[in-house]
């Protein structure tokens, strides 16, 4: 694999990451801005950020948006984990496939159609929209993806762990949670993290499942930017990407390390 | 081999008053149409040391997994101590196997890999770390209480699935293939190890082994299996001597196998088994009927080789070594016998190498007495 790093990569490779990451730079840069025109350079400046603090509704949003992200990650994590579990190891019965096929269908739904299904579903059980639909509607639609990064996991998970843990005399259920959860652990987290991102930043959903006191901070953004991109949203915009970009890497590192475990203590097991 | 002389003879399996620990009653086991194990009857008595033997895929592990509780059985009863177990969970059986992977918790230490067992029985807590450290001086590993699993190496982590599938005194043992990974030399010792533990614990020990000499070792009784069926279950020097079956005289060590043709000769019988050749005189407890196809199996170290025509012996053959293999401490030559038959003939070499006297394409004799081989039937 001895491939030069010609001319062609790496122009090609610049324009990529151009094209991905400028609009984000771009915006990241004027969120310091001193002026108020959004477009106008005007020098270095944080104030956007101490107004930022001040400002009521953003704040409120922010919570909103914290409370949500927490409690339908962690109910997601839950469902999700439970999902794979049975998934994997339940074996063969009527309906598997199916099932499988199931979970996975709303990783390619469009988030309008899930969006408007759950705003159905709360209307015709008489349920009140506010936070604690939004959570239901983004625990639904994060489920899968915890399910589908924990389920990799438990593919390659030595059943006979879980065989010997009963055969040492554990309930299933506690072989489940003193062998297997502890095992698959990295595996959980970082399903935990990325539902909590992806319900940190999700607007459309939550649009449909909001109430008028339930407005999360992509709802806000989205509505105040209709009125014209100002500084603040700018500096919020940046703090949201800098709380993405740290669950990410966090949940990458956390399953980088394990899988580097897990290769050095088969390596260690294939040399014995 | 297992037993020294001087021990009264453990044979539980002769005492029609003995009542067995483990009985298999007609056991089928399908796995779709599969079947795994096919109508297998078997006693296993207290204080057992008993080998499983048998081709890979044969229905060994299934077998185990039986008497684990991680399959049932199709049809069919197994009894522990005269109860049918098919109800019991795993957990709640007085059985504890030692995987064939070993299983151990990668995220404990070799000690809470032990006191896991412990830990979810009715030991009171006090009394755990005592019985972990007894363990763990039985295996040799006091040193390595606080390693995790991947900081051992192969040979200890096996010593520690034994430890910890021994630490709650099972009444039986279940051991798949425990030895596979171990090099010859480690491996020699563990078995020797096995059966200390085995006669210090007194435990009931059914051992996995695809590995012949393993199981002639360590054994009380051998079980060689084929596609689910229990073939011949006996001790490991009459499945050696006098193998039921070709099947497990080929399995067990190595055999010469001679097809002929049997006819009663006064109380032994005569086997024509080529053009020309005088007839092989052996004897048998079965009785054959004249014309009867059979195989007459003989062991090499049975057969004696010379370049002289030996005088007084009950069969001797003509041939031409067309092979020698060297081994050491014994040498097999491949003589070329009548109608182009192998046999084979195996000598210790007490005497040093340049001395031997026969040598490739050397016209030899081969012989053996009456009782030296073994008519078989099937
Ligand atoms: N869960 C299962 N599903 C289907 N077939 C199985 C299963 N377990 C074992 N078998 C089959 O049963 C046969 C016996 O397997 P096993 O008991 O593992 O053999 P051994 O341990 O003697 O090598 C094999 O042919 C194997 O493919
Ligand atoms: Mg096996």
């Amino acid at each position: 694999m001895n491939r030069r790093f010609s001319w062609f990569n790496a122009t090609s490779l610049t324009l990529g990451f151009v094209f991905l990451y400028l609009p984000m730079i771009i915006l990241i840069i004027f969120s310091f801005n001193s002026s108020k025109l959004v477009t106008v350079w005007a020098g270095f400046s944080t104030k956007w950020y101490g107004e930022l603090l001040g400002n009521k509704a953003f704040l409120d949003a922010a919570w909103v948006t914290l409370k949500v992200a927490v409690l339908s990650s962690t109910l997601a994590t839950v469902l999700g984990t439970m999902a794979a579990y049975v998934l994997v190891r339940a074996g063969r019965f009527a309906g598997r496939t199916l099932f499988s096929g199931m979970i996975y269908a709303p990783l390619v739904m469009p988030e309008v159609i899930t969006g408007l299904a759950m705003l159905l579903l709360f209307i015709s059980i008489g349920m009140d929209r506010g936070v604690s639909t939004i959570v239901l509607a983004h625990t639904t639609f994060t489920m899968c993806y915890v399910s589908v990064v924990v389920s990799s996991r438990l593919v390659t998970f030595d059943k006979s762990l879980e065989e010997a843990a009963l055969d040492l005399g554990c309930t299933p259920f506690d072989a489940f949670r003193s062998v297997t959860l502890p095992i698959i652990a990295p595996a959980v987290i970082s399903g935990w993290l990325l539902a909590f991102t992806l319900s940190l930043d999700d607007l459309v959903i939550a649009s449909f499942a909001a109430g008028p006191s339930s407005t999360t901070l992509p709802m806000k953004i989205f509505s105040s930017v209709r009125l014209g991109v100002s500084p603040e949203i700018n500096a919020l915009s940046t703090l949201m990407i800098g709380i993405v970009t740290v669950g990410v890497i966090t949940a990458s590192l956390v399953s980088k390390r394990s899988i580097a475990r897990q290769r050095a203590e088969e390596q260690a097991a294939a040399r014995a | 081999m297992a037993q020294p002389a001087n021990r009264p003879v453990f044979a539980p399996w002769n005492d029609p008053a003995e009542k067995p620990l483990i009985r298999f009653q007609n056991v089928t086991k399908k796995f779709g149409e599969f079947v795994a194990i096919d109508d297998l009857t078997l006693d296993i008595f207290r204080r057992e040391f008993f080998a499983l033997l048998g081709p890979s895929g044969c229905g060994k592990t299934t077998l185990m997994r039986m008497l684990a509780g991680f399959e049932a059985p199709t049809s069919g009863t197994i009894l522990l101590d005269g109860v049918d177990i098919a109800p019991i969970p795993p957990n709640k059986r007085a059985t504890n196997m030692m995987f064939q992977s070993y299983a151990l918790f990668p995220h404990l230490t070799v000690w809470d890999n032990i006191a896991f067992g412990l830990k979810r029985s009715d030991m009171p807590k006090d009394r755990i770390p005592a019985r972990v450290e007894e363990m763990l001086r039985l295996v040799r590993l006091e040193k390595f209480a606080k390693r995790k699993p991947h900081q051992i190496s192969g040979g200890q982590r096996q010593r520690v699935a034994l430890a910890r599938s021994l630490a709650k005194a099972p009444k039986l043992l279940l051991l798949d293939e425990p030895l596979g990974a171990l090099d010859k030399k480690l491996r020699q010792d563990t078995q020797f190890e096995l059966m200390d533990i085995q006669e210090k614990t007194g435990t009931t020990f059914v051992i996995v082994t695809h590995d012949q000499e393993e199981a002639m070792t360590v054994a009380s009784r051998v079980a060689v299996m084929d596609h689910g069926k229990m073939i011949q279950v006996d001790t490991p020097d009459r499945i050696y001597e006098s193998p039921n079956s070709v099947y497990v005289a080929d399995f067990i060590g190595d055999v010469n196998i001679v097809e002929g043709a049997a006819r009663p000769n006064g109380d032994k019988y005569a086997i024509a088994w080529a053009e020309g050749q005088p007839e092989i005189a052996a004897t048998s407890a079965d009785t054959i009927a004249p014309g009867t196809k059979v195989h007459f199996a003989i062991r090499p170290e049975k057969v004696a080789i010379a370049s002289e025509r030996p005088e007084g012996r009950a069969n001797v053959i003509e041939g031409t070594v067309s092979d020698i293999a060297y081994l050491g401490n014994i040498s097999t030559y491949k003589v070329e016998v009548a109608g182009g038959r192998m046999i084979k003939a195996q000598v210790a070499n007490e005497r040093r190498l340049a001395r031997r006297d026969i040598t490739w394409d050397d016209k030899v004799w081969l012989s053996f007495t009456d009782t030296a081989g073994i008519v078989l039937q099937q």
